[in-house]
């Protein structure tokens, strides 16, 4: 059952960018990204992330090239998802980038043991000081609907 | 002589009971493995000084016995001495068993136990720990292949010897490897001595029979079927010599050592001012593990009592556990000697004899390993034509 | 403005909460240009690797490093989010001071030890994993992703310098993984290093502390480490070993 499911959502996953299956109540909820990408995310990023992951680690770590394109780390600072209480949410969370996706496909990862799942420290102050309490309260409008 | 008889052990209620008992003992062994894989190894009795704990001593010895266990298989179709068949196939099902625990154990206690799959397809050939890793499940390979032949019919008897001498011989690779492990350890006083690696063979085949004798006699006490005594008596004169070698090979571990004047410090630890390190040596090994079972072995009327004969093979595997114990744990206790001459502090206990508390958990994780390699030969010789039928003698 | 949205399925893909990223790697920079406007930009050129004809290494004078100073435990701690949690026993240490007294003759010392970055380190050999290695620059580093949590490296490891993470690690540095179950010990701070950067005890050495820590490339002649090693005697620890560690001490 478990195997059926898996390849279920990975045939589902491959062909997700037609509209119809991302509408589809069966697909999981995927968060946003907060940044557009410079160059755009290979076709099957959704079935081999790990792959590119893996490769590219070795590279980091063993070889120490820190100019890989699959970096972690830069996955965790672009696909940060905020919580209501506006701060990013950690891997606890269902909401999640990369859980979001996982609960539904019962693959549970390890990477977070170790890896922090939020982006480092980013200064975000600028965003409050415009109008620090309009854009919040409309920020809570929008989540109590 | 008699043709040997070989059939499956008949159910008996202290047979199951007896299964139920080393069942609960693995089943406090996988709740302890859950418990530290949840909350890490910090409930346990390890730190950043004592890297190798009790689980390890535990494993360690049943890796060591598993080897030994061989013998009486191998004395049979190595050596020729026929009288020893109807005990050779227990012989090797409790080798595969009694590494299995020990294996069971050592992987158990990893860090990552859940990357089991890493450690079986990345191999570092540099490493002695890998090649043990595949001396390890060869040894099960080789001796399930020869555990086969001893059972199969119409086997030719050349393969059945040829099989005997494989296993022979990686069972003496097998030892020698768990040896070289601490042999390899340069910067360790304690364990920087080629003469690890047969010390460590002696002490495989004293700690082996004594296993098989044991677990021989509990097999028969339990369903009946077994050999007889004359063999028996034959097995506790050898494992008198065996415990012996030991001793001797021990004395010369410590000897020797007294000549590298850098070592001079880890012996008089052990050997004079270790406080449980010295005292677990002198009472647990050298006394209780050698001198008082080598005396009943050789006794002329106790050897054959099966109450004092049993004293002494446990005896011998106590004191092969305590001197495990020592080597292993008082070899760590005793601290690095990186500035020679020099007294060091630090707050990483630098210079300080380390010490060691092991805890309940890594009890039952060791324990367990020893009642799975015992639950494994009982399965064994419930579906196995293992043990020779009961005779009326 | 709008933030960033909890649930954005159905969000707009041109919303203006979005902006630019650049290439991905290490050393990113976060400028806030005005309010609101964010760029998020990783330095460092894309081909970089670690080059097999550098071999990095540290030179500390002893004589410098004085007893009462641990300027480059703190500074260590700080970067790699290693710390005390009250159990000594089992808490890592990456780096430690060491006071040494000779009995014979009083002198007191203290130096910093950490990994030494042995050419032939007794840690990789050992490793069946192969999860200890050391790079083509000289350092030898635990691969996490495949270490096993055998501890067989910190039965070699001649300087006691690996730790095990005995608990479960929350809050880690983002460039600085590390979790419960595997080894660890001094990187040399490699996420600086790869980008041009010095270790963080060294930084911390010149800056707060006595300047007794010199950071190098020990295959450049030109280098101050090595104009310094090739002046002044020094020495290594347990040199009998001839492990040909990357870190040297003068006046030990
Ligand atoms: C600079 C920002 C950025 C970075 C860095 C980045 N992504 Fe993305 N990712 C995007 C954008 C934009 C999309 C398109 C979907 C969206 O708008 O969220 C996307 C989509 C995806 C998707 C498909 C999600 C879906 O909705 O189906 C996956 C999977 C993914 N990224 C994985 C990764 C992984 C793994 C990494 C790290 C190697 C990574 N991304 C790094 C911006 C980024
Ligand atoms: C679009 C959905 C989706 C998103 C988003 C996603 N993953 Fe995955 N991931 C999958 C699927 C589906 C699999 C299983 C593929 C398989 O079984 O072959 C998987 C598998 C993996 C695996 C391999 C797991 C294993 O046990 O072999 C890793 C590692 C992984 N993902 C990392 C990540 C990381 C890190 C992120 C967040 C940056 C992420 N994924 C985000 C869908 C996703
Ligand atoms: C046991 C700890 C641990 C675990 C678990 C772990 N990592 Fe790492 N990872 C590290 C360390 C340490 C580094 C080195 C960081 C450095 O040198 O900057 C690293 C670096 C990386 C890098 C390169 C650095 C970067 O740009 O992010 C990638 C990619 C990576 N890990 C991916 C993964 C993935 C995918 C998983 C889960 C399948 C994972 N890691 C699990 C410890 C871990």
């Amino acid at each position: 059952m478990q195997r059926f499911l898996t390849a279920f959502w990975i045939a589902l996953l491959a062909f997700g960018n037609s509209a119809n299956a991302q509408d589809s109540d069966l697909f999981p909820d995927i968060p946003k990204a907060l940044y557009e990408l410079e160059t755009p995310h290979p076709d099957d990023i959704r079935i081999n992330h790990m792959n590119y992951l893996r490769h590219d680690r070795d590279a980091t770590v063993r070889l120490g090239d820190r100019g890989i394109e699959f970096s972690l780390k830069s996955c965790i600072d672009c696909h940060a998802v905020r919580g209501p209480d506006t701060s990013f949410v950690t891997i606890e969370s269902d909401r999640y980038f990369c859980k979001a996706c996982h609960i539904s496909v019962g693959i549970n990862i390890d990477c977070f043991q170790c890896h922090n799942s939020r982006p480092e420290a980013v200064d975000f102050s600028g965003l409050f000081e415009a109008d620090a309490s309009g854009v919040l309260k409309a920020y809570l409008e929008e989540i109590s609907q | 002589m008699a043709k040997t008889m070989f059939s499956e052990v008949k159910s008996t209620p202290q047979f199951w009971g007896t299964l139920v008992i080393l069942g609960a003992f693995v089943g406090a062994a996988a709740m302890s493995v859950l418990y530290i894989e949840k909350y890490g190894h910090i409930v346990t009795g390890m730190n950043n000084q004592i890297v190798w704990g009790l689980p390890h001593v535990f494993a360690i010895f049943l890796i060591v016995a598993a080897s030994g266990a061989l013998n009486v298989a191998s004395i049979e179709s190595v050596f020729g001495k026929a009288d020893y068949k109807p005990a050779s196939r227990l012989s090797s099902v409790l080798a595969i068993a009694l590494l299995m625990g020990g294996l069971a154990a050592l992987v158990l206690d990893l860090g990552r136990a859940d990357r089991l799959i890493i450690a079986m397809t990345k191999y570092n050939f540099r490493s002695i720990f890998a090649w043990n890793v595949l001396l390890y499940t060869g040894f099960i390979g080789v001796v399930a292949v020869y555990l086969y032949m001893q059972m199969a019919r119409g086997i030719p008897a050349i393969w059945l010897r040829s099989a005997g001498i494989a296993a022979f011989i990686w069972r003496l690779a097998l030892t020698t490897g768990t040896g070289s492990i601490f042999g390899w350890l340069v910067a360790r006083s304690a364990y920087d001595a080629a003469i690890m690696a047969p010390l460590f063979i002696s002490m495989s085949f004293s700690f082996g029979l004594a296993m098989f004798m044991l677990v021989s006699t509990c097999t028969k006490r339990l369903t009946g079927q077994g050999f007889n005594d004359v063999l028996r008596l034959r097995m506790a004169r050898l494992l008198g010599v065996f415990a012996a070698v030991v001793l001797y090979f021990t004395a010369v571990q410590h000897l020797s050592n007294m000549y590298v004047a850098e070592h001079w410090n880890v012996v008089k630890f052990i050997l004079l001012n270790g406080g449980i390190y010295t005292q677990l040596f002198w009472i647990g090994q050298v006394i209780l593990g050698g001198i008082v079972p080598m005396a009943i072995l050789f006794h002329p009327s106790l050897a054959r009592k099966t109450k004092p004969l049993m004293a002494a093979v446990l005896l011998i595997i106590l004191g092969g556990f305590a001197q495990l114990y020592v080597i292993v744990i008082g070899g760590q206790a005793f601290p690095l000697d990186m500035f020679p001459g020099l007294e060091v502090s630090s707050s990483f206990f630098d210079g300080v004899i380390n010490s060691y508390t092991p805890s309940i958990y890594e009890w039952a994780l060791g324990l367990g390993a020893v009642a799975l390699a015992f639950i494994i030969t009982g399965i064994a010789i419930k579906i196995l034509r293992i043990l020779p039928e009961a005779t009326s003698e | 403005m709008k933030l960033p949205m909890v649930n954005n399925k159905k969000t707009d893909p041109t919303d203006i909460g979005r902006r630019q990223f650049m290439k991905s790697g290490a050393a990113m920079v976060t400028v806030t240009l005005a309010p609101g406007v964010t760029i998020m930009a990783y330095g460092g050129s894309a081909e970089s690797q670690a080059n097999p004809a550098t071999r990095w290494g540290l030179l500390i004078d002893v004589n410098k490093c004085t007893k009462d100073c641990d300027e480059c435990v703190t500074a260590c701690s700080k970067e790699n989010g290693w710390q005390d949690t009250g159990n000594p026993e089992t808490d890592a240490q990456w780096i430690r001071k060491i006071d040494l007294l000779n009995p014979e003759t009083g002198l007191e010392q203290s130096l910093a030890v950490m990994c030494q970055h042995c050419e032939d380190a007794p840690c990789v050999d050992v490793c069946p994993t192969g999860a200890s290695f050391k790079r083509p620059d000289g350092i030898v580093l635990v691969d996490k992703h495949t270490c096993i949590g055998c501890r067989y490296c910190m039965m070699a490891c001649p300087y006691k310098a690996r730790s095990f993470i005995h608990e479960p690690v929350t809050d880690q540095k983002p460039y600085a993984p590390r979790g419960k179950g595997t080894v660890e010990g001094c990187t040399l701070c490699v996420h600086r290093v790869d980008v041009g950067g010095t270790p963080a005890c060294v930084e911390a050495c010149n800056t707060t502390g006595n300047g007794a820590m010199i950071f190098g490339n020990l295959n450049d002649p030109e280098s101050e480490i090595a104009i310094q090693l090739a002046t002044y005697a020094s020495s290594a620890i347990r040199s009998d070993l001839g492990l040909n560690p990357g870190v040297r001490y003068q006046n030990l």
